[in-house]
């Protein structure tokens, strides 16, 4: 056996692959809302996942995060079963699902990234805390930290939420819309993070409809419908026919253009 | 005016201060979650479900707050599952399991002939014939809740703040649902004894209601309890009834002096 045939039978490109789902279908109650997926994610990828509301955009995350069995196939994380990569996934939910009339203060919320790893009975140490501040720092917000969180605006608790997911250091992050309910400046620098993170060789998958954000940061695009309708870069974008068979007869321009039938 | 302290001479005034004093800490620190995750509709009906294990207790001869806790746990989890699995909304699985177990409990009832002075208590509240072995269990009840929301608080305030990324980080939410339903329980039926079967989601709810911060929400309940039982006292009430407008009185001050506030903010 030669050296070159080792390393040719070791492809430094397996090896980075952080995602890899095969023939998965998954959906809610016995219906599959995705069907025959596949999709392999790299490490240091920064990945958009575009479609109407219902195409599978969330169920997509969930999958990959083990939250949601999938009802057929294959879904491997981090060479792991989903779910059962200890703590090195992080999921940032829709933001509307969580409880933000609590009486809680921004630091508490961004220490929650910590709870998996201190287990039952720890409190936060200052370390902990140093890190959320300088979370919070990364996202633009230290500012906020002794804020109670009912306080906050939208682009706010998005920051907030981010921070959040930083201080639990993942490798993967999927990040379920956002970029809804944020204002212009905060979507800049939230991707510039994101960017940011790509580059340090983590693997960032994001739902979005904000499509002109897509266009500006993101090297590689997945359109949903259901299936994967497309799978490359920008250009997936700028073709009629994936619009098309993407968004159906609607051209995409904002979520009030999606059209009802698409809701599952 | 009359001396303050008096009553303190009597051993049941002693017994009901203490009683009542462990109820006030371990009805507000789980009544914050009660509060926070909306299921004081869910209190309200444990408490009801409490009382057929009450009433075989009381038939057995063991001791009632031990059957009612039983009872309490089981129908509540019974309700987590059930709602889970036949997909029925959670408030009308509640209706339906807590009914029916306080039905279950009043026919019971209705078939003891022999004296029901006890078991009276335990729908209205007798905390001035509390004896030695209630207070230790309410006692033993109260180190044990206070210890376990010790440990899980910040897991618990993750759970009811966002399940979904709770999952995802790992955290078992199921389980520290079954465990906040289980410590809501076990506290409304070692409560129950002092202010009754009826009256005993006010514990749980008022003072959380009025300072959702637990700090706050503790010392309103223990001073509502001290100053309720003498009231009760020196005007000759019902002790658990009197306890409980007590805390109603505080929650309508504070919420007073919040909007009085709020208007003059605005103005």
């Amino acid at each position: 056996m030669t050296l070159a045939v080792t390393v040719a039978s070791l492809p430094v490109v397996e090896a980075s692959r952080t995602i890899e789902l095969q023939d998965v279908s998954a959906g809610y109650d016995g219906v599959p809302v995705l069907r025959d997926v596949d999709l392999t994610v790299r490490a240091g990828e920064l990945l958009a996942l575009v479609g109407p509301n219902g195409a599978g955009k969330s169920t997509l995350l969930k999958v990959v995060a083990g939250l949601l069995p999938p009802m057929r196939g294959r879904v491997r994380v981090l060479g792991a079963r989903a779910g059962e990569e200890s703590g090195r996934v992080a999921y940032l939910p829709q933001a509307e699902s969580l409880r933000w009339d609590y009486p809680l203060l921004v630091e508490d919320v961004v220490l929650m990234g910590r709870i998996a790893k201190l287990g039952v009975g720890r409190r936060a140490a200052a370390a902990d805390r140093e890190d959320a501040r300088a979370a919070l720092a990364r996202v633009d917000a230290r500012d906020l930290a002794q804020r109670p969180i009912a306080a906050l605006s939208g682009g706010q608790r998005q920051r907030v939420l981010l921070a959040r997911t930083l201080v639990a250091g993942p490798d993967v992050l999927l990040l379920d819309e956002p970029a809804t309910g944020v204002d212009p400046t905060t979507e800049e620098q939230l991707m510039r993070v994101l960017e940011q993170l790509a580059a340090e060789g983590k693997t960032v998958v994001v739902s979005t409809h904000d499509l002109a954000g897509v266009m500006a940061h993101f090297p590689r695009v997945v359109s949903l419908n259901g299936r994967i309708v497309a799978d490359g870069t920008t250009a997936v974008l700028r073709d009629d026919r994936i619009l098309r068979e993407t968004y159906g007869g609607h051209r995409p321009g904002g979520p009030q253009l999606y059209g009802d039938e698409h809701h599952a | 005016m009359p001396d303050l302290f008096a009553p303190l001479a009597f051993t049941f005034v002693q017994r009901a201060l203490v009683g009542s004093v462990l109820v006030g800490i371990v009805c507000a620190s789980v009544g914050v979650f009660v509060v926070l995750r909306g299921l004081a509709f869910l209190g309200d009906a444990i408490s009801h479900a409490a009382f057929p294990g009450v009433v075989i207790a009381f038939l057995f001869k063991v001791n009632l707050a031990i059957g009612g806790s039983i009872a309490a746990v089981a129908s509540a989890l019974t309700v987590g599952l059930i709602a889970r699995r036949s997909g029925l909304r959670e408030d009308v699985a509640i209706g339906v399991v807590f009914s029916g177990m306080f039905a279950l409990g009043v026919v019971l009832f209705s078939g003891i002939k022999s004296y029901t002075g006890d078991l009276l208590g335990i729908l209205f509240g007798d905390v001035l014939g509390v004896n030695e072995e209630q207070l230790a269990i309410a006692g033993v009840v109260t180190l044990v809740v206070v210890v376990s929301l010790w440990l899980v608080w910040k897991e618990l305030v993750f759970v009811s703040f966002d399940p979904v990324g709770a999952a995802a980080a790992g955290l078992p939410v199921l389980r520290y649902d079954a465990l906040l339903l289980a410590l809501i329980g076990v506290t409304i039926a070692v409560s129950v004894q002092v202010v009754g079967i009826i009256l005993v989601v006010a514990m749980l709810v008022t003072p959380a209601a009025a300072a959702r911060l637990v700090a706050l929400a503790l010392a309103f309940a223990v001073g509502s309890a001290i100053v309720g039982i003498a009231l009760s006292f020196f005007g000759n009430t019902a002790s658990g009834a009197t306890i409980v407008l007590v805390t109603t009185a505080v929650f309508a001050l504070v919420w007073g002096i919040r909007a009085v506030r709020l208007r003059l903010l605005g103005a």
